[in-house]
């Protein structure tokens, strides 16, 4: 979110502290004193994590100490991942395999990069998934495998992170 | 230290050439092949033998075989080299067996056998105070198997991942870098000897998962067999699948993964980014080991070649040498 403030200290701490208060999690704090700033009055962009139900709450405290928010812009989908299909991808009906994920509310697909070489020969896909958190991705992942299974489409997935 | 080597395909006579030109301490005292043996108490002249097997196709005494070697001998340690049969690990099992039982040592690059019956092995050799090495099963020339049991000695193996077939890791070098086709690079691979006239157990997957296999039991214990394993190869890969992954600064590698905890065993196809430690060249191995002391640590090396097996092998035999001395 994109905040307001008086530039003056103290300011960016009350600004901050309802965040910790209220359990979101900060990423990162940005300062712009760009020359759009005019007189005492400092930009400040911040990161952060927080459940969404408490986000009205959150932006209600930050007002109440004479901080004013400009902009809020919501990334709900915080998990990425990179995954290459290889088979018959339309005609195993792409709109379905795309629609098995986006129909769970917790995962989507975003992008699409499809080649098809020629009739009858297995095209290839990049397809870019986004899921609110690593668990649901899992859960994503297990739906498109089965699809896979069922289609008979090859998955390639990237080599995550050992736990 | 007496030794008696079975096999005398590439394996075999390349570890020959490495024990008669290196001042190892070693000395052969029995050798066979498939059709003939000799032997010979105080140790065989080893050139003789390579002219022998060059000129006639034989080693020695088509009268005498294998077994007769294995039973009557005079050796410390059994070098087991034979070809594999992945499926019943025989007749290099059977040798193996018949040696362990007889209280030698035996050191083997036979995949078959330690695939198959790991524990079983292992306790016939424990059962008669002897020990059974097998470092050339996977990772040719890599010490894994010293890193994992002596070196990462006190570590919890947290996961295992690998490289582990050089012709698969070579077709997959050749699609990146040139924009082959599968069959492509396959038949180049053919060409350049890294591949088999019979692609079909390193391409689909099978040799890769026989080796995690034996990873995960001299690690874990247990007796996974290649059936527990998730096996996908890399025979319907197309080089737009590499494409797509370079445009992501990514490319694509047959990973051997073993994550107990996470019940992962599988073989398969993966994106990994170029930067990655295992995303190696050519026909090269790379075994990556998660450990909760040591962190992660990456072997990369040669995975195939009879002198880079003869290392793996020697490596063995030496350390049963050394630490058995002063026992007998």
């Amino acid at each position: 979110m994109k905040l307001e403030m008086k530039d003056a200290p103290g300011q960016l701490v009350a600004a901050l502290k309802p965040i910790s208060e209220i359990g979101g999690n900060i990423i990162a704090v940005i300062h712009q004193r760009d020359e759009k700033s005019v007189g005492d009055v400092l930009g400040v962009q911040i990161v952060l994590k927080i459940q969404e139900s408490r986000l009205n709450t959150l932006i209600e405290q930050i007002k109440s100490q004479g901080v004013n928010v400009v902009r809020i812009g919501k990334e709900r989908l915080l998990y990425t991942q990179t995954v290459i299909i290889i088979g018959h991808i339309m005609h195993t009906d792409l709109g379905d395999t795309v629609d098995r994920i986006d129909c769970t509310g917790y995962a989507e697909v975003t992008e699409l990069n499809l080649v098809m070489p020629a009739i009858n020969e297995p095209s290839s896909a990049r397809i870019v998934i986004r899921a609110v958190n690593r668990e649901n991705m899992d859960q994503a992942m297990d739906i498109l495998r089965s699809v896979a299974r069922e289609k008979k489409l090859l998955i390639i997935e990237p080599l995550g992170e050992i736990q | 230290m007496k030794i008696a080597i079975l096999g005398m395909g590439a394996v075999g006579r390349g570890l020959l050439e490495m024990v008669d030109q290196k001042n190892l301490g070693l000395v052969v005292t029995g050798i066979a092949d498939s059709k003939s043996a000799l032997m010979d108490k105080d140790g065989i002249h080893i050139e003789e033998v390579l002219e022998a097997k060059r000129e006639h196709g034989f080693c020695g005494d088509k009268s005498l075989s294998a077994m007769d070697i294995i039973l009557h001998g005079d050796y410390d340690a059994l070098v087991e080299v034979t070809p594999t049969n992945a499926m019943t690990g025989e007749p290099a099992l059977s040798f193996i067996k018949a040696a362990l039982e007889r209280g030698k040592h035996v050191v083997t690059s036979n995949k078959g056998p330690i695939a198959r019956e790991y524990s079983m092995l292992q306790s016939l050799a424990d059962q008669h105070g002897v020990q059974v090495r097998y470092e050339a099963t996977v990772g040719g020339a890599i010490p894994v198997m010293h890193a994992l049991k002596h070196g990462l000695a006190g570590n919890r193996i947290l996961a295992i991942l690998g490289i582990l077939n050089g012709t698969c890791n070579y077709i997959l070098t050749r699609m990146a870098a040139e924009g082959l086709t599968y069959e492509q690079a396959l038949m180049e691979a053919r060409e350049m000897g890294y591949a088999e006239a019979d692609p079909t157990y390193d391409v689909k997957g099978i040799d890769t998962a026989i080796k995690l296999v034996i990873l995960s039991n001299a690690i874990w214990g247990g007796n996974t067999v290649l059936e527990d394993v998730d096996i996908t190869g890399i025979d319907s890969l197309t080089t737009d699948a590499l494409r797509l992954a370079e445009e992501q600064n990514c490319t694509i590698r047959l990973v051997a993964e073993a994550v107990p905890q996470k019940r992962i065993l599988r073989v398969a196809p993966r994106i990994l980014p170029w930067t990655h430690p295992l995303v190696v060249e050519g026909s090269l191995n790379a075994i990556s080991i998660k450990t909760d002391m040591a962190g992660e640590i990456t072997l990369i090396g040669k995975g195939a070649g009879s002198v880079e097996t003869a290392s793996a092998i020697i490596g063995d035999l030496i350390f049963i040498r050394d630490s058995h001395a002063g026992r007998h």
